[in-house]
């Protein structure tokens, strides 16, 4: 039963071959999808281009659903799978920082390796200026681990949260994710094609 | 533009990412990431010219070990890894270029400093929200974990907010 390696099933001496190689697959992907043309991602943010959300929401859905199965199956121990804690102050902070990070910079870090990748000096740019912005954080800690470790709600899922079961918070999900692909068709024709 | 340079459909992009985020949860126990390899990056920089400074400061220190050099991590290697599965796709498809990409109604110097601030402003944010887009939002996602939700609804939610303002940048 998975997942493999924490359960022993895989040595966990192959973990580094397993990142290389989810690694290749997982740049090679965001390349074939276009992740990698700063302007292609920004389309989302001006309605000229979608394929972030697109890629992003049946990605997130995908896996979801797989995990939801996998568990039903019996094919993987979730109290094994790492869930993300939750700060929530933190994470509001983070998330608007990283906001305003990605519509100056048009990359995240992912997408900015991925670009670097075929030769954008621009994501070369971006990747380098990311370290400086860890070090400023680093160097900051003491004044911020307040803040950094306030409002914890331990490694909590979102459906528990609402109080959901799990089942209809996928239906959910999907649903508002097939909403927004559709209502975001309806944009992309209205607005002026931005030549890139 | 020519055949040979088209991009995948998104909706088949999205359930191959998804497939592989799958893969790597029921074989790691964990998901993607991308920030977690450039904070290993800083670690180690630091310890080598201020090992003193690192092993004092309260974060640093959280990712140093006397056994383990800082970048022996699962997440250094998946991004070697992505720089390579990036150039493979690059190259079969005709991508590789040495370029600055930017509206032609900027100039590359301004492109590149947009970058920079991007970056920066993404590096601070990513140690906030313990995670970056792949980290924290696709994968937390994947979890359907609080925190994957609200570091996604924050990320795109500000960028919507800011697009007005930075639009001479794109459009």
């Amino acid at each position: 039963m998975g997942p493999l390696i924490p359960s022993n099933i895989i040595d966990p001496s192959w973990n580094n071959v397993i990142a290389l190689l989810v690694g290749v697959a997982f740049g090679f992907i965001l390349e074939s999808s276009g992740f990698s043309s700063s302007r292609k991602l920004a389309g989302v943010f001006y309605g000229y281009d979608f394929v972030v959300l697109k890629v992003f929401f049946t990605a997130a859905i995908t896996a979801a659903l797989g995990l939801y199965y996998f568990q039903y199956l019996g094919w993987i121990n979730m109290s094994l799978v790492y869930i993300n804690p939750t700060y929530v102050a933190s994470t509001i902070v983070g998330g608007v920082i990283m906001g305003l990070g990605f519509i100056m910079g048009g990359y995240c870090p992912g997408t900015s390796y991925c670009a670097a990748g075929i030769g954008k000096i621009d994501a070369i740019v971006f990747s380098v200026a990311m370290l400086f912005g860890i070090l400023i954080f680093s160097e900051f800690y003491p004044l911020l681990e307040g803040f950094y470790n306030s409002g914890f709600l331990g490694n909590v899922t979102v459906y528990e949260v609402l109080g959901l079961p799990v089942g209809w918070f996928m239906i959910i999900l999907i649903v508002v994710a097939l909403g927004a692909f559709f209502v975001t068709s309806l944009i992309q024709d209205k607005v002026k094609e931005v030549d890139y | 533009m020519d055949k040979s340079k088209k991009y995948w459909n998104p909706y088949f992009g999205g359930v191959m990412l998804g497939l592989l985020l799958l893969a790597t949860f029921y074989v790691t126990g964990r998901g993607l990431g991308a920030s977690g390899a450039a904070k290993s990056t800083v670690v180690t920089v630091v310890d080598a010219v201020a090992p003193n400074h690192a092993e004092n400061s309260a974060y640093y220190s959280k990712f140093i070990s006397d056994d383990k050099n800082p970048m022996n991590e699962w997440l250094v290697f998946e991004v070697i890894g992505i720089l390579a599965g990036a150039f493979l796709s690059g190259a079969l498809s005709g991508r590789l270029k040495f370029m600055v990409e930017h509206s032609p109604k900027i100039t590359t110097k301004s492109r590149l400093v947009m970058a920079a601030l991007g970056g920066l402003a993404f590096g601070l944010g990513s140690q906030f929200a313990r995670g970056c887009t792949s980290g924290a939002a696709l994968s937390g996602m994947a979890t359907l974990s609080l925190a994957g939700f609200i570091s996604m609804m924050a990320i795109f939610g500000t960028a919507y907010v800011f697009a007005y303002f930075f639009r001479k940048f794109w459009i």
